[in-house]
Formats: C-alpha cells, sequence, structure tokens
C-alpha cells in the first residue's frame, strides 16, 4: 500500500555509445506533481521513453504500482495506467477532435464510466468539447495542448507524465495548462511534470528533480522557485 | 461521350473500363491499407490474386459450384495473406522499408515459382462464373455483365470500407496508425492488432479481385494478375501513397485509362500502351512528385 505510484530505481538508458540516463531513482505518489528540469539533452525524454517502453533501459527498474513494466510494449504499458503526453503534443491534425479523443479510450483498462470520464475533461478544458467537430489541426497550438492532455486522461490513468507541455505556449496558455495540472493531481493522479521552464514548473510541483547529464543533480521544493541563483546554480552544476 | 465518339468508343468499351478501373480501386486499397500501417509496398500482391485465380481453376476444373469455388478462393488467398503475415511481416516489421520490400519481391517470386511447378506454364482455365461474360441489353447497348457486376462489387467493398474505416473503433485505429504509429501505441492501440486488420482486409480485397479477374481472364498463369499489379503500383504512387483516398483514386484512373485505352484503340497500337502508360506516370511524378491527387502541400503543419 505504501508503493508510490511511479517509482525509478537507478534507471539507465543508452542510445548507442549516449549514456543518456544514470542510475536515476525518482519517486511520484498519488495525488502528487513531481518536476523534471534539465537542460536540453539532460536526459529528460530519454526517461520518460524508457518509462513508457519506447526503449528499453539498460539498467535498473521502472515500477508502477510496485510492479515492474521494463520490457513491455508501448500498448500494454498505457493498459496498466499510464499515459503520456508528448513532446509536440502529437495531435492526429487530419482527424477531428473527437477522434483524437477516442483514440485515447484505446489505453482505457475496463469499461469503466466512460460518460464520467468524458465530462471530467470537457469540464477541464470547455474549449476541446466547443469544437469537438472540427479537424485537430485547425486548433491553435494552446488548444491543441488542452486536446493531447483530454486525449491522455480519457484512458484514466493512475500516472500522467508529460514531456514539456508549455513549450511555444503564450504565458496565458501556460496558466491555463498548470491550472489544469493542479486540478488532475487533486483527482489523485499522480503527474511527473518534464519542462524547460524551470521557475514555474519548481513553483508547481510537491518536488522538482533537476536533471544534468543524465544524472540527479538536486532536488528543489517549491520555496526554491524565487530564489533564482539556487536555480541557474542549479542548471549550469 | 465527346471523348468515347472521338475515339470511337462505344459503351461496351467505356463499362469495361469502369470494370477494370473498379478492381485496379479495389488493389490499390489492398496495397494501400498495408503500405499505411507496415510503410511496406507488398510487390506480392498480385500473387495472392494469382493463387486465389487458381483456386478457381482447380475448383472449375472439378466441377464444383460456384459458391465452392469462391469459397475456396477466398480461404486460399487469407490463409497464404495470414502467412505472410506471420512468417515475413512480423519479423522484418522493425527492419527498414527497403528490406521489407526486397522480401516481398521474394515472396512474389517465391508463389511464382511453386505455381509454376505445381501447375505448368501452360495455365489452367477458371470458367464457372463465364456465364458473366455475356452482354445484357441496357436500352439498346450491349454490355457484358461483368463489366457491371465489377463496377458494382468495387463501389459495395470501397462503401463498406469507407463505414469500417470511419465508424469503428479499429478503424479510427488503422487511420491514426498509418498518420503516426509511435504515437498511435502510446496511445495504447494495439500494433499487432491494426497491422493483422489491415492485411486481413487487403487479403479480403485480393481474393475479391481474383473472382472478378477469372471472369475477365479464365487463363490462369503464374504470372496472372503480375502486369495488373505493376500498373495499379504505378496508380498508386501517381495518386499519392501516402494516403489511401488518392491511392485509391491512382488505381482508378490507371485501371480506367489502361480499360478504356485497351478498348479504344486499334490492336497494333494497344500493344504499345503499357509503355504509353508508364511514360504517362513518369511525366506526372516529374510535374507532382507528391501524387496526382493530394493536395499541394497537403502535409498539415503543426502549429505552434
Amino acid at each position: 500500500m505504501n508503493e508510490p505510484a511511479l517509482r525509478l530505481e537507478a534507471l539507465e538508458v543508452r542510445h548507442g555509445a549516449v549514456h543518456a540516463v544514470r542510475g536515476l531513482s525518482l519517486e511520484v505518489d498519488r495525488g502528487e506533481i513531481v518536476g523534471l528540469i534539465g537542460p536540453n539533452g539532460a536526459g529528460k525524454s530519454s526517461t520518460l521513453h524508457a518509462i513508457m517502453g519506447l526503449m528499453r533501459p539498460s539498467g535498473g527498474d521502472v515500477r508502477l504500482g510496485g510492479k515492474s513494466i521494463v520490457g513491455q510494449d508501448p500498448e500494454t504499458i498505457v493498459r496498466r495506467g499510464i499515459a503520456l503526453v508528448p513532446e509536440g503534443r502529437r495531435i492526429f491534425a487530419e482527424l477531428s477532435v473527437e477522434e483524437n479523443l477516442r483514440l485515447g479510450l484505446a489505453g482505457r483498462r475496463e469499461r469503466g464510466d466512460l460518460d464520467a470520464d468524458l465530462q471530467r475533461v470537457y469540464s477541464l478544458f470547455p474549449i476541446v468539447q466547443e469544437f469537438r467537430k472540427r479537424p485537430a489541426g485547425s486548433l491553435s497550438g494552446g488548444q491543441q495542448q488542452q486536446l493531447a492532455i483530454g486525449r491522455a486522461l480519457v484512458a484514466a490513468p493512475d500516472v500522467l507524465l508529460l514531456d514539456e507541455p508549455s513549450l511555444g505556449l503564450a504565458p496565458r496558455v501556460v496558466d491555463l495548462v498548470f491550472a489544469a495540472l493542479q486540478e488532475i493531481s487533486a483527482a489523485g493522479i499522480a503527474v511527473l511534470l518534464v519542462e524547460q521552464r524551470a521557475q514555474r514548473t519548481v513553483a508547481l510541483a510537491a518536488r522538482t528533480y533537476v536533471l544534468s547529464n543524465g544524472s540527479l543533480r538536486l532536488t528543489l521544493g517549491p520555496e526554491a522557485a524565487g530564489d533564482t541563483e539556487k536555480l541557474v546554480a542549479a542548471y549550469f552544476a | 461521350m465527346l471523348v468515347a465518339n472521338v475515339l470511337g468508343a462505344d459503351w461496351q468499351t467505356l463499362a469495361d473500363a469502369m470494370g477494370q478501373g473498379g478492381l485496379y480501386a479495389l488493389m490499390a486499397v489492398g496495397i494501400g491499407l498495408v503500405f499505411g500501417v507496415l510503410r511496406l509496398v507488398n510487390f506480392a500482391y498480385g500473387q495472392l490474386i494469382m493463387a486465389g485465380a487458381y483456386a478457381l481453376a482447380f475448383a472449375s476444373e472439378r466441377g464444383w459450384p460456384v459458391w465452392g469455388g469462391i469459397l475456396l478462393c477466398f480461404g486460399v488467398v487469407l490463409a497464404l495473406t495470414l502467412a505472410m503475415d506471420r512468417v515475413v511481416f512480423r519479423p522484418l516489421r522493425a527492419h527498414s522499408p527497403a528490406v521489407m520490400l526486397v522480401a516481398t519481391f521474394a515472396v512474389a517470386f517465391l508463389l511464382q515459382s511453386i505455381a509454376l511447378l505445381w501447375f505448368g506454364s501452360l495455365g489452367k482455365i477458371a470458367a464457372s462464373l463465364a456465364t458473366l461474360n455475356q452482354p445484357v441489353t441496357i436500352s439498346g447497348v450491349d454490355i457484358r455483365k461483368i463489366s457491371i457486376v465489377a463496377t458494382a462489387v468495387a463501389i459495395g467493398c470501397l462503401l463498406v470500407l469507407v463505414a469500417v474505416l470511419g465508424r469503428t473503433s479499429v478503424g479510427l485505429h488503422m487511420r491514426a496508425a498509418a498518420l503516426d504509429f509511435r504515437t498511435a501505441r502510446l496511445l495504447g492501440v494495439r500494433a499487432n492488432r491494426v497491422i493483422g486488420a489491415a492485411v486481413l482486409i487487403s487479403g479480403l480485397l485480393a481474393a475479391t479481385v481474383a473472382v472478378m479477374m477469372t471472369v475477365q481472364t479464365p487463363l490462369v498463369t503464374p504470372d496472372f494478375a503480375l502486369r495488373d499489379t505493376i500498373l495499379v503500383l504505378a496508380g498508386v504512387v501517381l495518386g499519392g501513397m501516402n494516403r489511401l483516398v488518392p491511392a485509391t483514386l491512382g488505381g482508378f484512373a490507371i485501371g480506367f485509362a489502361s480499360g478504356f485505352l485497351g478498348g479504344a484503340l486499334p490492336t497494333d497500337k494497344s500493344q504499345y500502351l503499357p509503355s504509353f502508360l508508364f511514360a504517362a506516370v513518369i511525366f506526372v511524378l516529374l510535374i507532382r512528385p507528391g501524387g496526382l491527387f493530394t493536395r499541394a502541400g497537403g502535409q498539415a503543419v503543426e502549429r505552434l
């Protein structure tokens, strides 16, 4: 019962000669937002890809609710209860907004209360409901991001991973997305937020791990958000 | 029908061209569906049709009832299609498209060689449905029944396919997988199920085409449907390989053109037809490399 929703144990990821992630351990509990920040190439996306089964870790373990998910297909891992909002949103531009949402249903474990889950997405992001008949490619970047998060949520996951959701969004839209993340975690979902926007992430997350060259450099609490010097030092450590 | 008058063609030629265009459109769908989910050009598609045609000839020679032959045709083609998926496509899925293309060449020649060994080069006759070659008179115009049946079957198959792709969840998953397979899998779309469905539908279409084609060409030889497959592949590339609708239109266009010109031109000219068609394909690709039926700049640009 005390197992965290998601736990990485000494995770190692290599792409050929590149050692992308070195011995990364971290935990995300139910109802908690945890940040993962670091410069480009620090190993953030590799970590997410290893969790989702897109690449096989060369060492360590990924545990979901206490059970290892290493070596399984992405489609199986989704059904075990992790959903990813991928980098660049990866919306199917030629499909309608509603069809994009229906694709998210592919990852549901059991039928459950589908209408309630859809309603939750619609109340979180009213724009998704309003534009559901439109081609997803006609939405703005911020609207597409809301759709991408909504699409991940209809799978009713225990753990939600987000890969740089604020990338390319106007500050006002980032506010909206981050506020939604707070609501999502309040509903009991474990949220792992990978970001470049360090200060905002640190302010939002219960704790934020700083990754550099594939290894964990520092763990920051929300109180560090105002302390820019400490953040900058952490970044270039 | 100005064009028809200019070329001196009659309604029969037009109806034949429609029928051939319809069959080529079905083949284009069969090739395009598998390409969509596997990025694999199945060069062995024609040999599936050839196998189905031999099944029909086998049944016809033994005097089986028509439905028995059709059942055997579907059984043989589906068994081969699924075997091809299991033995060749699945193990090679992670490899480059070039590796898979060469593998389908190998499968194509393997199946053709087996046909040559088992049935010889002289060919067998599939005659169970030969009555469909007789004409029916519609308001004073004689038209072969098979041209009407082929057109109707093609339209029916395409309508069913549109419904499956548009209204069912496996259809939605197939469309998503064709657009971005990795993201589809990350959403929980099962890769094997989607590929299996695409391969199964392409097999059903191959069997359907085999039944229709043996009526038009009852003599079944080891290279049955080979020339058609090459023309359809040209048509698919011509229409635009990446999208199903343009690929289907491309298949229809080249089938219609080849049927129409083949019927309208005198024999001493129509023997040059394939050369002219391929020259036309090269010409179109020089002008519109993305395909004839794709929108200019058709790739959706992701907005930031």
